[in-house]
């Protein structure tokens, strides 16, 4: 179990270290780390991305608490506590460190070039990033049982790209998350009763 | 440590801790309550301050909310401050994810909450979408920049390169690049 936890901790000091901009920049992170592992299939990803949106709190902290407590879920409720504490801690860890020593010398780092230079190559490899994890969790849900043509004229497919399309378009028109992810709730529902009706 | 620091120190833990749980939607819904609390409420820190705090935590490791907790608690009552504003932020949603984790697998599999988390799985899609949409429009455009989005998408999503690899070696170009570029832009940007 001391094993375990100290690996968590380091796995999410790693993830947390390399987060650049935020959040959501955590996902291309977590599919590499978690994922690979087998700690979290993608359908969970997206799902649990749903449930932090819904409930308070940051991201990072939602979803590094739930993948900890998930892993230590074999060492009972104990185990949970701790595997959560452990990797929200690890996440938090390096940027706390770096915060403190950026505190010191903040005019310095603000007017740093280096700095500077350092995140404009950052910034939109992190966009690029992002992109390639989307595309992924695209895969998984337009194509569950992997990509073919015929998927396309599947329920799922077309259920989900209109359902995509409307969010899209709800999330532009600043619609709260929250009220988006109820919209899509209810059309996803719908959808499982209609086909459910048809094909009974 | 005085009075007045542990003061402090018991204020920015209650304040965060408000912030952690009632905050939904992270770190950009949560820096205009920050605002709210520290520079007009309680007149903590400076206008000016608080706007360089927060381009600073976009732009160092870690979740925008957590970076700026951090930075708030060392700039309002040193290490300590920093330590209780950040632990402060994390609790609430710490327990409270630890309390749904356990039901949540029973929840998830409850036949019309499938059928529902197969509509909220596109809707997550729009989610990431909009923010990948967001980075897009705030990031620099320049021939550089486009070639690092599109060298890093390709080299993650078609190569199976390394993340952290791609990461340090944009890091490096980019400060190459900074040293041998110097645009007019950037001075007029600060």
């Amino acid at each position: 179990m001391i094993t375990t936890l100290f690996g968590l901790y380091l796995i999410f000091a790693k993830i947390g270290l390399f987060t650049i901009g935020g959040g959501y920049a955590m996902i291309p992170l977590i599919q590499e780390e978690i994922t690979s592992r087998g700690w979290l299939t993608q359908g969970e990803l997206i799902d649990f991305i749903a449930v932090s949106e819904s409930t308070p709190g940051t991201f990072a902290v939602n979803i590094s608490t739930y993948i900890g407590s998930q892993v230590c879920s074999q060492y009972g409720v104990f185990g949970q506590i701790l595997g959560g504490a452990l990797a929200t801690l690890g996440v938090i860890t390096p940027s706390f460190l770096i915060i403190l020593l950026v505190a010191k010398f903040y005019r310095q780092f603000k007017e740093s070039r280096a700095v500077s230079g350092v995140m404009s190559g950052l910034r939109p490899t992190v966009i690029g990033l992002i992109a390639a994890a989307l595309i992924n969790l695209c895969g998984t849900v337009f194509f569950p049982t992997g990509f073919s043509f015929n998927g396309i004229l599947s329920v799922n497919f077309i259920s989900s790209a209109i359902i995509f399309a409307v969010c899209l378009v709800l999330i532009f028109k600043k619609l709260h998350p929250i009220f988006m992810i109820l919209i899509a709730a209810a059309a996803g529902l719908l959808t499982g009763v209609l086909q459910e009706t048809v094909l009974s | 440590m005085n009075d007045s620091k542990l003061k402090r120190c018991l204020s920015l833990f209650i304040q965060f801790f408000k912030i952690g749980a009632f905050t939904f939607g992270g770190g950009y819904a949560m820096i205009p309550i920050m605002q709210k609390e520290f520079v007009e409420s309680h007149h903590y820190i400076e206008k000016e301050d608080i706007l360089d705090i927060i381009a600073i935590s976009q732009s160092t490791p870690g979740a925008i909310s957590v970076n700026s907790a951090t930075f708030i608690g060392q700039h309002i009552a040193g290490f300590w401050g920093s330590v209780c504003a950040t632990i402060g932020l994390i609790i609430p949603p710490y327990i409270f994810i630890l309390l749904i984790s356990s039901v949540l697998g029973w929840f998830e599999s409850q036949k019309y909450v499938q059928y529902a988390f197969m509509g909220i799985k596109a809707g997550v899609l729009a989610l990431i979408t909009k923010a990948m949409i967001t980075m897009f429009k705030q990031c620099p455009k320049n021939v550089l920049a486009y070639i690092l989005m599109l060298g890093s998408l390709i080299a993650s999503a078609f190569l199976n390169v390394n993340l952290v690899f791609i990461l340090i070696t944009c890091a490096v170009i980019g400060l190459v690049s900074s040293i041998f570029y110097k645009k007019p832009e950037e001075e007029k940007h600060k």
